[in-house]
């Protein structure tokens, strides 16, 4: 059959309404381009991950070890050496930075490099090519943030320990590095000949060793299924430029399901549009369609005709949202430089742009078929008489089934297609199901609560406005879950950003700004006298002496817990005390009553104290008595351990651990369980010692101190460390500020996202607003026939599009505030607060938003005079 | 040949049965012009509905050239009315975004034949709106839309031509206009013409005025045009 014909038809058919059909399916535009902008930005991503793979490492093969290298390991690098591999080793420790000039102080991370390191990648400083000349002396390269942290400039000396180095310039860009981490703590690159002389790493000091090698990568990979098990018997990790690119790709994957995710969401959101506007567009066509049908069209034909124009509309939309997302690309990387250990090139990714075409053409299609299907119940009896009594019989049409399994599988495939793997996929479906749901029920509910609130006490048009909420055709629906959804998603971000920072703001009167610590016994007393001599307060000190577990219940460790290498090993959190959940990663997947692996194999940062502080509660046992809790009568010393490593280690009150203190055992009984504040930087332990017991153990000392305003923080930082080198301070509102500064990109990114939400849910009302045009007209045209002002209609259409934007972003906020409730809780475990004042402004903002959208698109109701709508009739 | 067997049309109205046409039989020879008159609410639209395909009988059959059509699916029955149905409706029945001349050819285009416009321009011409073929419904006179809705009924060359009040939102004159049009139209090509109307005088110049009263047939007798 000739086909031209039809589609001809069909385009001329969309006559005069282009304009109004582009408006419906441009929902899915702005969701397209989030689609779009998210998946090139994770293309893109991941070509950077790939092109930098070596260079990000510097090597093709790594060492690492927190101890230094043993003699295995050793002979492991003279081999490769004698091989003619080259070989440079890296040291890295914190240390407290010291500008001589300006006395400015402030703890940095030093990385003493062997010449040769870097093998791949480039160090951009500046001035440029100051890397070259760090080896030539006692050189320093450091962050910029650094200088600006100590009101330093290059050329100035800068103390490290017992030594002194030139600074000669700073780090530009270092392959491999995370930006955001010289917020934390800024690096200082030294010759690593010159670490000695600066004495700061001693026994018991922290410091991570590694080796870097270029070889073949064919070699690398042979080198690492060789020695692996040789090295972990010395507690040194290894792992190649490959790995570590699959690590990294599969973590990076992830970040770009979850955007694009959002994005789908957002497309999800215009699918639900287009499917209201083609049903609205759809019943003004009815009289057309009834025609066509006399005429001999097939209602498969008719289907054809406006799926057609909903297609064509539907790519000349995703075309738009394509290029808006292109464009949004660039945006994408600016906002997350600094939090990615890769450039990201800005590139056209072809599958992006196809996916993106393909998508937005298929959710347009696939949600629009729903009202065309219903097309097939308009009988051409409609041509030669207005009523037509409905099919009598009504039976399921086998075509809606079909479309409506069509659209779940459409949804389906999209979500699970965006979130890569299944777990995420179904978690995230569900959610938004139930959300989706949820603003769903709510509408259906305030439908019927329009339909029989007591109304009568307002004025004419409010009660009008109201009852156009549940009039026939309304689109009440539609608009709340679009709009709704998007206020939903802007709010739990809020909320996650604010709840999440809230337990870190260090402003409060009563908590600590300074972090003191690797202070020794003979030194405790020095450092506080020169504290309080700068007017700085000690709140908290704690003695902490490193220990390991020996055996629980009699079993020893290395029985309950087989070694599995130098991952056991404990990096402690710059509280000075326990790190706790980034040590759970390499927990095995061990059953239910088995230790955790982490908890029995960790090195333990331990205090002792007789009694609970401020950041502990106690849910078990009771706490010994100050200067009791010994060994009474030759029995076990009292212990008392955090609830959730006692989980962990699947012991409870009662239960008896040996320790391990520096080769001294120490048999103990647990005589309580502690829960522990862990949110607070503060130092916090997960066992706790009576003070009779562990007194006598080498020890060094972690203190909290609050210094009353900058100034005296920088003055306590610089005299600390000019009296005592080798004590780190960490300024914890600079932590703070950093925090601040992730979580705020992090939010950025998700807000900029869930803002193409919002501004769909904004289309989507356009649309109900503009396929119920006509009826309003009339209706308006009538009301001023019987004597209704243009001011009355004014505040008809007002008080409609203020209620149905109020219930819209309130029901938002009420499920975002039952979403953030549920996420505090179970994922990030905070405490949970709700900043009513902000939510408040968003709904306010979103509801005067919706009043203007609405009484915009509503101008032409008014631009009718009585007469001219009537003679149109 | 249309065949009209033992009609029964039954609504459902609050639930209870309401009977629309009864035992309504009759034949209509080819190139016959058919009547059929009755008071408002007679049933004349309901047997219309029923003739042309667009409605299925409660009982009895309907056989066009001997096909019947009650034994077609909905979408057969519109391939059907494509190929051999012409119709003219009281309210014109144009497509509002559609020229006059698009109008006209839509039973073509909807069979695929890539041949509409020339032909919707010669029958536009026939009927007197040669230079109005890009013109709009809305930019049209009921007199002129209807004229087009005569074009568009006879471009397929049509078997049977079903007019339902042709007349209706016309005045006199007007009417009479349209009716001689379709009256020559109908000679030309030889289709069968069946007209629905209350029009008495109109009626008058068909061959043969079949009277319905209460859903039932009560005289089936020659008209004016013998």
């Amino acid at each position: 059959m000739n086909l031209r014909p039809l589609l001809a038809l069909s385009w001329r058919e969309s006559r005069f309404a282009r304009r109004r059909l582009l408006l419906f399916l441009s929902s899915i535009t702005l969701g397209v381009a989030a689609l779009v902008a998210t998946q090139s930005f994770a293309a893109n991503l991941a070509a950077g991950v790939r092109d930098q793979a070596r260079d990000m490492m510097g090597a093709d093969v790594s060492l690492s070890s927190n101890r230094p290298f043993g003699p295995r390991t050793e002979r492991v690098l003279d081999s490769l050496r004698r091989a003619r591999i080259p070989v440079a080793r890296v040291t890295s420790f914190a240390s407290m930075a010291l500008a001589e000039r300006t006395g400015g102080a402030r703890l940095a991370q030093v990385r003493a490099v062997e010449p040769g390191y870097p093998f791949y990648g480039e160090i951009v400083t500046a001035p440029a090519n100051r890397w070259m000349d760090l080896q030539r002396g006692r050189n320093a390269l450091v962050d910029p943030a650094l200088l600006i942290a100590l009101d330093a400039r290059v050329g100035d000396s800068l103390e490290l320990g017992e030594s002194t180095f030139t600074i000669i310039g700073t780090l530009e860009k270092v392959p491999g590095a995370v930006g955001i981490g010289s917020l934390f703590a800024p690096r200082v690159y030294i010759p690593a000949r010159y670490v000695k002389e600066t004495q700061l790493i001693r026994m018991g000091s922290r410091a991570d060793y590694e080796a870097y090698a270029r070889m073949p990568a064919e070699r690398a990979e042979r080198l690492l299924a060789d020695r692996r098990a040789v090295l972990r018997g010395e507690r040194v990790g290894m792992s190649t430029a490959r790995e570590q690119q699959a690590d990294l790709d599969r973590a990076l994957r992830r970040l770009g399901s979850f955007l694009s995710l959002v994005g789908t969401f957002a497309l999800l959101l215009g699918g639900i549009g287009v499917a209201s506007a083609m049903g609205a567009y759809i019943a003004q066509k009815r009289d057309t369609v009834a025609t066509l049908r006399c005429l001999g069209a097939t209602a498969p034909q008719v289907i054809f005709i406006y799926l057609l124009q909903a297609g064509v509309m539907g790519l000349i939309g995703a075309a738009l949202g394509t290029a808006i997302g292109l464009a949004v690309q660039w945006v994408l990387p600016r906002l997350l430089a600094d939090l990615l250990p890769v450039q990201v090139d800005t590139a056209l990714s072809l599958p992006a742009v196809l996916t993106g075409v393909g998508v937005g053409v298929w959710i347009a299609v696939a949600f629009a078929l729903l009202p065309l299907i219903a097309t097939r119940r308009i009988s051409p009896l409609q041509a030669i008489r207005r009523r037509v009594e409905p099919d009598e019989t009504r039976r399921r049409d086998p075509w809606a089934i079909g479309g409506w399994a069509l659209l779940a599988a459409s949804i389906v495939a999209l979500v699970f297609l965006q979130a890569g793997e299944m777990g995420t996929g179904i978690g995230f479906t569900a959610g938004i199901a139930a959300t989706l749901f949820a603003l769903w029920l709510s509408a259906w509910l305030v439908t019927k609560a329009a339909r029989r609130a007591p109304t009568g006490a307002l004025g004419y048009p409010t009660r009008q406005g109201i009852a156009n909420l549940h009039r026939p055709g309304n689109q009440t629906r539609v608009v709340v879950l679009a709009l709704g959804f998007g206020v939903f998603l802007l709010a739990v971000v809020y909320l996650m950003q604010s709840n999440l920072l809230r337990p870190l703001r260090v402003d409060a009167k009563s908590q600590g700004n300074l972090l003191l610590f690797d202070v020794q016994a003979d030194q405790e007393a020095g450092v506080r006298q020169i504290l309080a001599g700068g007017g700085t307060e000690v709140l908290q000190r704690a003695p902490i002496i490193p220990m390991r577990i020996h055996s629980i219940n009699g079993v020893p460790a290395t029985t309950l817990a087989p070694g599995r290498g130098g991952d056991a090993e404990a990096a402690d959190s710059a509280g000075g005390g326990e790190a706790r959940r980034s040590e759970r990663r390499d927990g095995p997947p061990g059953d239910d009553d088995a230790p955790e692996g982490w908890a029995v194999r960790r090195e333990y940062r331990s205090t002792y104290r007789d009694t609970l502080v401020d950041s502990e509660t106690l849910l078990r046992g009771r706490m010994w008595r100050p200067g009791a809790g010994g060994q009474a009568g030759g029995g076990p010393a009292e212990v008392s351990m955090d609830v959730s490593v006692a989980e962990d280690l699947k012991v409870d009150v009662g239960d008896q651990i040996v320790w391990d203190v520096q080769g001294v055992r120490i048999p103990t009984r647990i005589t309580s369980i502690r829960e522990v504040d862990w949110q607070r930087l503060e130092p916090n332990f997960f066992a706790v010692f009576p003070t009779e017991v562990l007194q006598g153990a080498p020890q060094t000392w972690v203190m909290l101190a609050r210094a009353p305003d900058a100034p005296a923080r920088a003055t306590a930082q610089r005299d600390v460390v000019r009296r005592y080198s080798n004590v780190a301070v960490l300024d914890l509102t600079a932590i703070q500020a950093a925090l601040d500064d992730v979580l705020g990109r992090v939010a950025a990114v998700i807000r900029f996202l869930a803002a193409f939400s919002v501004a769909t849910g904004f289309i989507v009302l356009l649309g109900a607003v503009l396929s119920g045009r006509l009826q309003r007209i009339r209706e308006s045209v009538l009301l001023r026939t019987l004597g209704a002002t243009r001011r009355q209609i004014a505040r008809v259409l007002l008080a409609e599009y203020l209620s149905l934007g109020l219930l819209a972003s309130l029901a938002g906020i009420l499920l975002a505030v039952i979403a953030g409730w549920a996420l505090a809780r179970w994922l990030f475990e905070v405490d949970y607060a709700v900043p009513v004042l902000p939510l408040l402004w968003l709904a306010l903002g979103v509801t005067a938003l919706s009043a203007a959208v609405g009484l915009l698109a509503s101008r032409e109701v008014f631009r009718h005079t009585p007469l001219e709508a009537l003679r149109e009739e | 040949m249309l065949i009209a067997d033992d009609l029964q049309k039954t609504y459902r109205s609050g639930g209870r049965p309401l009977s629309a046409l009864q035992n309504v039989s009759f034949r209509v020879e080819p190139g016959e012009t058919v009547a059929i008159v009755g008071p408002s609410g007679s049933g004349k639209t309901t047997l219309l509905g029923l003739l042309a395909g667009l409605d299925r009988p409660s009982s009895g059959r309907v056989l066009l050239d001997g096909t019947d059509l009650g034994a077609l699916s909905e979408d057969d029955r519109a391939r059907l009315r494509r190929e051999k149905i012409g119709f003219v409706f009281q309210s014109f029945q144009l497509i509002p975004t559609l020229t006059a001349r698009e109008n006209v050819s839509v039973p073509l285009d909807l069979a695929g034949d890539g041949g509409g416009a020339a032909r919707a321009n010669e029958l536009l011409e026939r009927v007197g709106l040669g230079g109005r073929g890009h013109h709009y419904p809305a930019q049209l006179s009921g007199g002129e839309q209807q004229r087009v809705a005569l074009a568009r009924a006879f471009i397929h060359r049509p078997s049977i031509l079903f007019a339902d009040e042709p007349t209706g939102n016309l005045d006199a004159a007007t009417g009479a206009r349209i009716i001689e049009l379709m009256m020559e139209l109908n000679r030309e090509i030889g289709t069968t013409l069946v007209l629905v109307t209350h029009d008495l005088d109109l009626a008058a110049r068909a061959r043969r005025v079949i009277r319905l009263a209460d859903g039932a047939v009560v005289s089936d007798e020659p008209g004016g045009a013998q």
